[in-house]
Parts: structure tokens; sequence; C-alpha cells
């Protein structure tokens, strides 16, 4: 291979090669670019200043503060603590209302339901959907039907304490009987109370049945669902005698409804939100349209 | 590969496999043990049949006159492209995933699973292969050196194929250490760090016994990749196993001090893996497919060095607005805006290369493809620094935005430059005139840009789409959107970006087609691409 005394020029450029040939590949004794250089320099010299502002070098037991003292913690906590400040007066408010007062209070009303709604965006939305529209399980928030009631109070208490949520003493608790695993009823009688059930409902339904059904509802099922099926929010028996349902409207689920019940939970969010955000997304889902 | 005791010992593994799955201590360690002995068998009944068959050769094997072992070349580039379209076909599933959430079948190839096989199909299974294959190719021809270690070559080849069927197989079964780009458990990590060392060996063992007097510029990149991803490997593997025969481990590190090391890891996988190794390809298939000398030998040597110092140091601008300490986040970040010059140098030391050779592009479309790939090369090594500034950061952090800049490196710099080298290598190693069809490489290099462009486009859409309503506040103070409302919101550009990915994999699909004719000796009439009269 060709010694460094004996340089060759490329002809196309005019520029020394180097002298070494791998596998044919030469090189070019070209400058570094100026341009590129420069700007190298140029972010080394920015680098510099920005680890002089900010903090950067690592030391034995901390790091250097940089000239500013800025650090990711402090803004967090001013900005948080700014957004505390702007709101505290409406807040404190808030906090201070009974909810007749609220609703009468404009102001209070607005910023209650703003507030709501982002809250029921991070922390409701996951189960009861973005629109509160719900799904099979989880309860649409739009209609006027409350298993556990509908007016402000009751949405507080649901919302503060959940539901089955065996971490807060206060929780609402009900619990329907296993009616067909625990062979309290047989599979003939079952069937029976389902078509009760859907005839409750105004729906198709095989009549002889439903007649039979009608006893067995009366002894095993009206005091908590009421005589014409119409339910107790005290007891947070659904209705039975609407249109809606809470796991589904077919006859099969109904059934299985009977004999295996399924008990939804909500958590208890008065300790993790604290009381001036369930209040606001009380207000929030009590103006969703249903509210009682 | 031809005497007995490579299968003897192949047998013996496949036993220990059959044990390891008799006394495994959970079920994932025996269904993984199962997988490995039935690899294993069959592969011993293979080499049984080699030993037994190996004088009828095989049809691509003529005398070997260069005194260079370029079968494992041979091997690795067809292990490339059948990697190539694994990795890419899985990528297409996971992005219709994505945007149709109905093609996740439970268990085994929902998004959890296919991800990390998807990620590491194309970086490890494909990258991996073409590094391999093309490291072997290069360091021969630019040391006048026939690789050492005889078959050592093979074991690395086969090695290495055996760790990615069992970090595939475990990523399906459910096996995962969830260290991104290193999910593979203990007993994977450890048979790769084998690998590994067997590959630098040779590596090594090749450059020393050079007949040139100087190392060449490809080879400096390729030595500093395999040495600084066997650190890599080895410190963000570090682990202490529940038992010899369980899949479990956990990791040395804890918290933030774990978080720091899996991304000085991530990055340096980017840094080491995708960039100094493939800028080794870069810096002899250009050259050589433009018959031009290298733009700057001082350039190469200033950007070499300041690459590799300053890479290292840029991992913590993932970590960014995290748990991290603030002067590791600056140090993050000021590493990385130093890179960028760096990184171009590599970008000018390329396309520089063409300089007195441009009216190639019109009659060369291999060299074209070569272009591209230095071209999408620096966007997104522009990109890189810029997305490393904290308050940019703070908008394209964990938005796809992050996800676009990675593929338009990974489909245009690794994907396009792979293309390349594997387009310059067939007729090479095969002994061909020429490729089957250049036609079909022009139509490839189109599929795949329009595909990489769609690609990136709709994702930096969707990144700043999902950095913008995640932080939009409203004149009271409060949060704007749920995070579902941020995926409604992208759902067109999530298809979209299936689309793209469509026309990559229908790209590389043509390459298949045609490396496949020109192997077999075949080629394409067709006119060629006019050539330009110089108007100098």
């Amino acid at each position: 291979m060709a010694d460094k005394a004996d340089k060759n020029v490329d002809a196309f450029t005019g520029i020394e090669t180097t002298g070494h040939n791998w596998d044919g590949i030469t090189e070019l004794n070209s400058p570094l670019p100026r341009w590129w250089l420069w700007t190298f320099y140029a972010t080394i010299i920015f680098s510099i200043g920005y680890m002089i502002y900010y903090p950067a070098v690592p030391l034995i037991e901390s790091a250097t503060r940089g000239v500013s003292g800025i650090t990711n913690r402090q803004i967090v906590a001013e900005e948080l603590a700014a957004v505390r400040a702007a709101k505290a007066p409406i807040v404190d408010k808030i906090v201070a209302s009974d909810f007749e007062t609220i609703a009468a209070d404009d102001e209070l009303f607005r910023f209650a339901v703003a507030g709501g709604n982002s809250l029921f965006k991070v922390h409701c939305s996951q189960c009861h959907g973005s629109g509160a529209q719900g799904s099979p399980g989880y309860p649409n928030l739009n209609d006027d039907v409350w298993i556990w009631g509908g007016d402000m109070d009751a949405i507080y208490t649901t919302i503060a304490h959940g539901i089955r949520d065996e971490a807060d003493d206060d929780t609402r608790w009900s619990e329907m009987p296993n009616f067909g695993t625990d062979e309290l009823l047989t599979g003939e009688e079952i069937a029976s109370v389902t078509q009760f059930v859907l005839q409750l409902s105004g729906r198709d339904h095989d009549a002889v049945q439903a007649t039979a059904g009608a006893v067995i509802f009366e002894e095993n099922c009206a005091s908590c669902h009421g005589d014409a099926g119409e339910g107790s929010a005290e007891d947070g028996a659904p209705n039975l005698a609407d249109a809606l349902w809470h796991y589904g409207d077919s006859e099969e689920i109904i059934r299985a409804q009977i004999a295996q019940p399924r008990h939804g939970v909500m958590p208890a969010w008065g300790e993790r939100l604290g009381e001036a955000n369930v209040k606001q997304l009380t207000v929030y889902v009590h103006s969703l349209g249903g509210g009682e | 590969m031809r005497n007995g005791l490579e299968a003897a010992l192949v047998g013996l593994a496949a036993l220990a496999a059959l044990l390891g799955a008799a006394f495994a201590k959970d079920n994932l360690f025996q269904a993984h043990a199962w997988v490995l002995f039935f690899v294993l068998a069959v592969s011993t009944v293979l080499l049984l049949r080699r030993v037994q068959f190996a004088s009828s050769g095989k049809a691509v094997t003529e005398p070997d006159t260069s005194g260079y072992m370029d079968d494992v070349v041979r091997y690795g580039v067809i292990a490339t492209v059948f990697w190539g379209i694994a990795g890419f076909l899985v990528g297409v599933v996971i992005a219709a995933q994505l945007a149709w959430p109905v093609f996740n079948i439970e268990p085994w190839f929902n998004f959890g699973r296919l991800r990390p096989l998807h990620t590491s199909a194309v970086i490890f299974a494909f990258g991996g292969n073409a590094l391999i294959a093309t490291s072997f190719y290069i360091v021969q021809r630019t040391t006048r050196a026939r690789l050492f270690g005889g078959n050592l070559a093979w074991f690395v080849f086969w090695g290495y194929q055996l760790f990615i069927v069992m970090a595939a197989t475990g990523y399906l079964l459910g096996i995962t250490q969830s260290k991104e780009y290193a999910e593979p458990e203990w007993y994977v990590d450890l048979w790769l760090t084998v690998v590994w060392v067997a590959y630098l060996l040779v590596f090594a063992g090749t450059l020393a016994r050079r007949k040139e007097p100087h190392i060449y510029v490809a080879n400096w990149f390729f030595l500093s990749f395999i040495i600084t991803v066997a650190m890599l490997h080895l410190v963000n593997n570090m682990a202490v196993p529940v038992s010899f025969l369980g899949v479990k481990s956990y990791s040395a590190f804890a918290g933030v001090q774990d978080a720091l090391t899996q991304w000085w890891y991530g990055h340096n996988a980017v840094g080491f893996f995708l960039t100094a190794g493939f800028l080794g390809m870069m810096y002899y298939f250009v050259p050589k497919q433009a018959e031009r000398p290298v733009y700057s030998y001082r350039l190469s040597i200033v950007h070499f060095w300041a690459l590799i110092f300053l890479y290292i140091w840029a991992g913590p601008h993932h970590l960014h607005y995290t748990a991290l300490p603030d002067w590791a986040q600056t140090l993050g970040m000021v590493f990385s805006v130093m890179l960028w010059m760096p990184s171009w140098g590599g970008m000018i030391n390329g396309l520089m290369t063409l300089s007195g050779a441009w009216d190639k592009l019109r009659t060369d479309p291999v060299l074209r493809m070569m272009v591209i790939s230095i071209a999408f090369y620096g966007m997104s090594t522009f990109e890189g620094p810029m997305m490393s500034i904290k308050s940019v950061n703070s908008l394209s952090h964990y938005t796809d935005w992050t996800i676009g800049h990675v593929h338009s490196g990974a489909l245009g710099w690794n994907g396009m430059i792979s293309f390349g080298a594997i387009y310059f290598l067939v007729p090479k190693l095969w002994n061909r005139e020429r490729l089957y069809s250049l036609r079909l490489v022009n139509w490839h290099l189109w599929l795949a840009t329009l595909g990489i462009v769609i690609y990136a486009a709709v994702m930096w859409v969707a990144g700043i789409t999902q950095g913008l309503m995640w932080r939009e506040y409203d004149d009271q103070g409060f949060l704007v959107n749920s995070f579902v409302e941020t995926v409604n919101a992208i759902h067109p550009e999530y298809v979209m970006r299936t689309v793209g990915g469509l026309l990559y994999l229908l790209g590389a699909f043509l390459m298949v087609y045609n490396i496949w004719r020109t192997i077999r000796g075949d080629v394409r009439h067709e006119p060629a691409f006019a050539p330009v009269k110089s108007a100098a």
C-alpha cells in the first residue's frame, strides 16, 4: 500500500488523499468544515453556560446549585402553590357552604361544575365513561335512575364513602343473597321470578310462570325491591320496574343475577380527594341531568 | 461445521435443556426449556446430516479463492432479511393493534408481549445480524485477513440466532425483566454474553492479524460498538436469579438508580448499536458504491472520538422531569446538545463522499438508497438533541413524537443503509454479474421512503396533539381532557401509521423477491436508468 510519503491528489476535488488504501477505498485529507467546527464549539459554549446557570456538577453529597438556583421540585412547588392560592378563596367558600348555597350562587356553582368535570375525567371516567354514560355494571350518571339516591347529599355520601369499599367504615353496603348457588330457590323458581321481573318492566314474558313468580317475589324480593319492584335507594336496591338495567336486560343476565348476584364496588374518594373536590364532583354529577 | 464434535456438543446441550425442563421450578422456565430443547434437538439432527453429506456441498460454495470466510456472511445476509421481514411484520401488527384493539389476541399475541418482540426483532435480530454480517465482510476486506478463530465465527452466527429465538419465545410466553430493549431474563442474558465475547474475539483477532498498516475507520466504529455493547449489556443486566431453574431475577439496582442504569443502557443501545455500528457500515459501502474517496479523514477521526465520548453521557435525557436529580438531567441534556455536530460529522462524511459522483444517483438506486439513509440519519440526529432540550421534552416526552423520532431513525437510517448493504453484498457474495432488477430496488426505495414519511409525519402530529392536550388547562385552572379523549383524538394518525408501516413492509417483500432471484442467478432484462451528460 502507498506510504504516507508519496501522496496522491484526487483529480476531481484537487485535494490530497492520506495515502491509505483499503480494498480500493481512499480518503481525502480535507480540513474540518468550518461551519461544522464552529457549530460544535457553539454547542459546547452553550452547554458550559447552561451548566453554570442550572444545577449540574455532582459533588460528594450534593451538587452545584447553579447561579439560578432553580430546581424541578421548586418549579413544581411554586406553580402548584400559585394555582392553589388563586383558587383558595372560592374553594374555601365551597367547603364552608352547604349544597343549597352552592347551587344558588352562580359563581360557586359554575366553579364547582368545571372543577367536578375535570376531576371526573381523571378519576371517574375509567369506569363511568368520559361522558358519564356508564357501561354494564357501571351506572349511567346522566339519567334520573339512582341506585343509592340522586339528591346532592346522597351523591356526596356515595362519592365520599364509596360502595362496598371495605376500607371505609361508612361505605354504602347492600348484599343480595345467592338465591341459586346457596339453594334458597330452585332453578324452576328462579325461572318463574325471572318471568315476573320481566313482567314488572312491561316486557315479553311467560304469563303462567310470572304468576307463580309473583308469589316467590313477594316472599323473597319485595322486602328490598318493593312490592311493585320500585326499588329502594335506602337499601341500594335497584328499581326493577323501569327500562334501565344495571348489568344488562336479557333474560339470561337477569336469571344469572338472581342465582348468583354480582356486587359492584366503587372506591371511597373522600380521603383521597378531600372535602372540596368531593363536593365539586357532587355538584357536577348532580348537574348532569338526572339530579333529584 | 463438518465434524461430529459440534453435533455432540449441541446434543449434550439439548440434553441439559431437557433436564432443565424436568427440574424447572416454575411453569414458564419449563416451557422455555422445552423450546430450547426442541431447537437444539433439531439443530443436532441437522448437524449430524451435515456430517454425513458434507461432501455434497451446496450450490453457493464455489471454490473459495479469495481466502476470505464468506459463507458465514452469506448466512448472515439471509438471516438479516428473514428477521427484517419478521420484525417489520410484527410492527405492522402492533400498529394495527393500537388502531383497532380487537387485534389483540390473548394471552400470547397481545400488544404487551408483541411490542418487545417487534423492537427486539428489528433492533437485535435484523440490525444485529446486519451488523455481524457486514462487519465480518468489511473487516476481512479492509485488513486483507481471513476471520480469526476458524469456526468461532459460525458459533457467533448460530449462537446469536439461538439468543434471538430464546428472547422472542420468552416474550410470547410472558417472560420479561421489564427493562426496555433488555427484556430477556438472566439465563438468556448470560448466553448472549458468551456469544458477544466470541464476537469480540473474532473481530479483534482479525484486526490483530491484519495485513494493512492502518485500521480503517469502519473498523473503529465496529470495534467501539462491540466493546460498548458488551459493557452496557453486562452492567444493565446485573441481577440475582431467584432460582437457577426459574425465570425470575431481581435487578442489582433499585429505584432511580435502576432507571438511570436502564437509560444509560437504552440510550447507548441507540448510540452504539444503531449509530456507531451502522456508521461502520456506511463508511465502507458508501465509498465503495460511489467509487469515491471518503470526504475527510480528519473529520472521521474528530467525529468518531467526539461521538463515542459524548454519547455515553446522554442517557439521562430519557428521565427529564422525573425523580432523577436535577444535576443529572442537566448533564444528560447538555451532552445530547453537544452530540449534534459529532453525529452530523458522519452525515457530512457520507454525503460529501459523493462529490464527483452525484450523477450516479440518476442511474444507481442502490446508491440512492444509501444517500436517503444518510439524509434520515441527519434528520434524526438533529431531532434527538432538540428533543433532549428540557423545554421541548416537556411537550414531547411520553408522546408518539418519540415513536416517530425513533422510526425516522430506525426505518430511515438503519433500515435503508442495511438494504443498501444487502443490495451491494448479494451479487458479490453469490458471484452474480448484478442484481436481478434495479427497477425493483427503485420501487423498494420509494415505497420505503413514502412509508417512513407517512409514519414520521403522522407521529409528529399525534405526538404534538397528545402533548398539547395533556397539558391543556381551562381559564379556571382545571384540566380539560381525560386521557381517553387524547387517545380518541389521535385515532386517525394511528390508522395512517399502520398504512406507512405496510408500505415499508411491502418494499421489504420486493427486496426478498429481488435477492432471491439474484441468488438463483436470474437477471431481469429491463431498460437501464438513463445517465445524465455532465454539464461541467
